[in-house]
């Protein structure tokens, strides 16, 4: 299949890109690594006048520090976070995420950024970053703004991205030396998440001082297990059963072929204690 | 249209192609290069990987337009004076095909694999195939293939 005729620009700054997309407006699409993008063109799902490449803009790209964040800029490719000793030191339970995302191939390709503003409910991105308390920074006319994830996921694929606006960069908290897992129950290799959870906790003596637990696809966008978390404080590998059942407790998954919302809810809670266990290590 | 210029298996070509033109269609149909095949056109199947600045992509999922400046290497370049690459001749030696449709894709692969692992367990080459299906399902051979390659290399 063929994607549908358009025109392709590709500008080598954020500003040209702004103002490529101010012109463009409703009738352009931002492509990223592609990943998604390209398979949605070529099944005909969208149709965009205008197709900008952010391919071409250097600063987009790589990892850095700024005090106690990491800064990972939203061209940056799954390869490229898997290969770096800033994200597996700083930020453990993104590098674990991003490791089960698609396959070798796609992940050379695939960006950070596009994943998140593609904001897929059973991406893998989201959640782990949702977890991390990170923060994402958006470029428009007015400059730079920035949103906690927790704001930034408002709906499927739906995002506090403006039309008018670009994803510019990820911003997390260091969470240097927490333990952390990614536990992704899928049928198949390749396969979206049916659920996912992103666990990484703080620990002393086996004893856990601080949880942070993000859910993929237990609704419409990736959700914080908040209960789950301020109860594990304290607590240790042997109490994690009866704590961790609870985790999709008042969420609102989707029901499919892959599974019902109690069966999704059941796994939320069973993949949160396996994924807490293997955290603390 | 869009001009683009791309070295492929070592040669520059300069061309004009429409945007939505796949990187794929681009090889196989303007440069004649049909060692590289599409398989399942959903970006699933990996039987389109080459190589994209010498990292495995899968190339119907890639725009020629993004290529632009960029070098790529598919089945066809990567066995020099009429001699076969190791994983070619790995894969011949070990019967890693059967009806051969997935080969230049799994070979292209295996080659990455090795590049970042040159040393990987029979799990690890699983893992690093996952992207490539081949419905013979003739796996097996594969698997061995790539571990004799690797063996080849050391």
């Amino acid at each position: 299949m063929i994607p549908a005729a358009f025109d392709y620009v590709a500008p080598t700054s954020v500003q040209e890109a702004l103002a490529v997309l101010a012109q463009a407006g409703d009738d352009a699409k931002v492509l990223g690594g592609g990943q998604s993008l390209l398979p949605i063109l070529r099944m005909r799902l969208n149709a965009p006048e205008t197709v900008i490449d952010l391919g071409r803009i250097d600063a987009l790209r790589g990892i850095s520090e700024d005090g106690d964040a990491l800064v990972i800029g939203a061209m940056t490719t799954y390869a490229e976070v898997l290969a770096s000793d800033l994200v597996r030191d700083h930020a453990l339970v993104l590098h674990k995420a991003v490791a089960t995302i698609a396959d070798p191939q796609i992940r050379h390709r695939g960006t950070v950024g596009g994943a998140l503003v593609h904001a897929d409910p059973a991406g893998d991105v989201g959640a782990p970053v949702l977890a991390l308390g990170g923060e994402l920074v958006i470029a428009g006319s007015g400059g730079e703004r920035r949103v906690a994830a927790a704001d930034f996921f408002e709906d499927l694929f739906t995002t506090a991205v403006g039309d008018d606006e670009l994803l510019v960069a990820v911003r997390i908290p260091k969470h240097t030396g927490w333990g952390a897992a990614y536990e992704k129950f899928v049928r198949v290799a390749q396969q979206w998440s049916i659920v996912a959870v992103a666990a990484t906790v703080r620990a002393e003596g086996g004893t856990i001082t601080q949880a942070r637990i993000g859910l993929t696809n237990m609704g419409s966008t990736p959700l914080r297990a908040t209960a789950v978390e301020d109860a594990l404080v304290g607590k240790g590998a042997g109490d994690l059963a009866a704590i961790c059942a609870s985790a999709g407790a008042g969420t609102n998954p989707p029901s499919d072929l892959n599974g019902d919302a109690d069966y999704r809810r059941h796994l939320a809670g069973v993949l949160t204690r396996r994924a807490v266990a293997a955290a603390l290590g | 249209m869009t001009r683009i210029n791309v070295t492929v298996d070592g040669v520059k070509y300069s061309d004009e192609v429409e945007p939505r033109t796949l990187l794929v269609h681009y090889l196989r149909e303007t440069l004649g290069k049909v060692g590289t095949v599409v398989g399942c056109d959903t970006s699933n199947c990996g039987a389109c990987t080459v190589h994209l600045d010498g990292r495995s992509v899968k190339s119907c999922n890639v725009l020629a337009v993004q290529a632009d400046g960029h070098e790529v290497t598919t089945i066809e370049g990567i066995g020099s004076g009429g001699e076969l690459h190791p994983m070619q001749k790995a894969f011949h030696e070990n019967h890693a095909l059967q009806c051969g449709f997935c080969t230049p894709g799994m070979i292209m692969q295996a080659i990455d694999l090795l590049k970042d692992n040159p040393d990987p367990s029979e799990h690890e080459i699983r893992e690093g195939l996952e992207g490539n299906l081949c419905r013979c399902t003739g796996y097996h051979n594969i698997v061995k293939a790539v571990a004799a390659a690797a063996k080849a290399g050391e």
